[in-house]
């Protein structure tokens, strides 16, 4: 019997098995934010144990409220950054170079093929669009991944996502995923990891997989995993370049982090998608989804593009394209917060904030914020956000709060007309 | 080792998410009594009253608990409320494993067993105790003790008994 990538990399990290079924592994990664990691610190503090297992391999950012939004968020930001420098982790992103986690750690080539990587984050699983293993985990966790370097899982089964066919114009990963997950049902894949596969997959950029891999914890998976490829090296060649002759290299080394054909699986679930529409949500669950022309016409007051979901420089783009030369409706309020600032560089080199702003949106330094209601964005009772982040939780954005999770375009087409729109009327 | 036993709080329905157990604006506090009075804050079910939480000690509910986010500050605000013990028919995955980390219980149990302790006891005076060396649920109510036994890996068990996985870890890795 073959095995599924997720097995592969449990068997190439496990340092012990205390217990059944309990399986201790060796991480690669050790990711941190300053919502979850500066209780972490504290205790660890507390404890004695103020150590770092390898400050190589943990990075840090400061991302959920940035700029500080009042003294509590300065302490978080100053109880990090004190940590980082006491212990000399280098790849600390502070103010000015910050961006948000899921966006700014895959950029700067922190993510590779058979990792394993954990954050005190839920949508960590975002990094196996880089065929890792990478999972969300609460600051317990967190505070033994930094000491000792190790984490312990179940044993994950995983469900094989086959998707065939193509996607239409106006159509795109974020669809996608709301489409899955409203399979799934949102604890469809609880415990499980997910694996995106099929040729819409492999047409897909590194941005798309990460959109479809950011939202595999809204169906309770563990990670949502897609194999690396030729797309894969490319995107980390600058980073790789050193350790392999050519990419056809890179690619044999990483083609090992890749599911056998006689892997056995939980669930193989086969769909084509040459038909599927714009999606949205529309209660306060994410796998509550309906198509976008069946909620066309629902008013919004806020509008926001942003995320560890879709706030990097395709999901810009693919807005700006819809918002080039006109203005958002007189009923709304639009916000962009571009993930990282590299892609605001390269939105402004590429005259796509100037398009922003001349449609009236309101452009934000990379945050976090809006997506949870901590910053930048946060909704009054009883509004409605067209959003393109990937919670829709009962006050998740605002208490009183209502939101519409959508794909960029469809978020851009909202804030010309005021209320949920196709933006298949925008494209051409 | 935390304490095992108090009132039962009812709560009827699935997907009772980590954002309604304690919203994402109090993960500024940085310590967890702070938590106190917001838990549970944003739950949205019929006929609940936040000032059902007081005195309790368990909680019983349905499906896929504790779903969304890994704030342990979920976990956090049920213990300085002092609910150790969350009993449900599933639970997500992080949320699961943050209780086990902090010594606490998230006990799944069939879907039967939880009918009928809505069924038998919602509404009522009810108090549970959680045996932790016989895994067993003792349910007293009305004078009347009832017993129903629940299965939990080694793993959980070692953490709940040693109170919690840094020192698990600290001790072995």
């Amino acid at each position: 019997m073959g095995k599924t990538i997720a097995e592969k990399i449990f068997d190439a990290h496990r340092v012990d098995e205390p217990f059944p079924d309990t399986h201790v592994l060796k991480l690669d990664r050790v990711f941190c934010h300053e919502i979850t990691t500066p209780i972490a610190i504290t205790d660890l503090m507390a404890r004695g144990m103020d150590r770092v297992f390898d400050p190589t391999k943990i990075k840090a950012v400061i991302d959920h409220v940035t700029p500080a939004k009042d003294s509590k968020t300065a302490e978080q930001g100053k109880i990090l950054r004190d940590w980082a420098k006491r212990h000399d982790i280098k790849d600390f992103f502070d103010i000015g170079k910050n961006g948000v986690c899921h966006a700014i750690f895959p950029e700067k080539g922190f993510v590779r093929p058979g990792f394993t990587i954990i954050m005190g984050d839920s949508h960590t699983c975002t990094h196996g669009a880089f065929g890792a293993f990478a999972a969300g985990i609460g600051t317990t966790d967190l505070e033994v991944g930094i000491l000792k370097g190790v984490c312990a899982f179940h044993f994950p089964k995983t469900i094989k996502i086959v998707l065939k066919g193509s996607l239409k114009p106006g159509v795109y990963a974020k669809d996608l995923i709301l489409f899955i997950i409203k399979e799934l049902t949102v604890n469809g894949a609880t415990n499980m990891v997910i694996e995106f596969t099929g040729p819409v997959v492999d047409a897909m950029s590194m941005e798309s997989r990460m959109t479809l891999s950011n939202m595999a914890i809204e169906a309770g998976g563990t990670s949502g995993i897609c194999y690396p490829d030729m797309t894969t090296v490319d995107y980390l060649w600058e980073f790789i370049k050193d350790e392999f002759a050519t990419k056809e290299d890179a690619l044999k080394e990483y083609s090992k982090w890749v599911s056998d054909d006689d892997a056995e699986y939980e669930r193989i679930c086969e769909y084509n998608v040459t038909n599927l529409e714009p999606m949205v949500t529309v209660g306060y669950k994410p796998d509550q989804v309906k198509t976008v022309k069946e909620m066309t016409g629902t008013r919004v007051d806020q509008i926001y593009i942003g995320s560890c979901t879709n706030g990097r420089i395709e999901d810009l783009r693919i807005a700006a394209s819809v918002l080039k030369g006109k203005k958002i409706s007189e009923n709304v309020r639009a916000i962009v917060s571009p993930a990282t600032p590299a892609i605001y560089s390269m939105a402004l080199k590429e005259g796509i904030i100037e398009i922003f702003h001349e449609a009236g949106f309101c452009v934000t330094n990379p945050t976090c914020g809006a997506c949870l209601g901590m910053s930048n964005g946060v909704l009054a009772k009883g509004e409605v956000c067209a959003s393109t982040t990937n919670r829709n939780f009962n006050g998740r954005m605002g208490k009183g709060g209502m939101v519409h999770l959508m794909s960029p375009a469809t978020a851009a087409a909202t804030a010309i007309t005021g209320s949920i729109t196709n933006s298949d009327l925008y494209q051409v | 080792m935390k304490t095992f036993s108090g009132k039962v709080l009812f709560l009827d329905r699935s997907d009772i998410n980590t954002d309604e157990i304690i919203p994402a604006k109090y993960l500024t506090e940085i310590t967890k009594e702070a938590l106190k009075p917001n838990l549970l804050e944003d739950l949205v079910m019929t006929g609940f009253n936040k000032d059902d939480i007081r005195d309790k000690a368990v909680i019983v509910t349905r499906e896929n608990f504790g779903c969304g986010s890994s704030r342990e500050h979920a976990p956090w605000a049920l213990e300085v409320n002092g609910i150790n013990v969350v009993l449900a028919e599933s639970f997500a995955r992080i949320f699961r494993q943050n209780m086990y980390n902090c010594g606490m219980f998230a006990i799944e149990l069939p879907k039967e067993t939880i009918d009928a302790l809505f069924a038998n006891y919602a509404g009522k005076d009810v108090a549970m105790e959680i045996d932790v060396d016989a895994n067993k649920i003792i349910i007293s109510a009305d004078g009347k003790t009832e017993t129903i036994d629940f299965k939990i890996g080694a793993f959980d068990q070692t953490l709940v008994k040693e109170g919690g996985w840094v020192g698990y870890a600290e001790m072995n890795y």
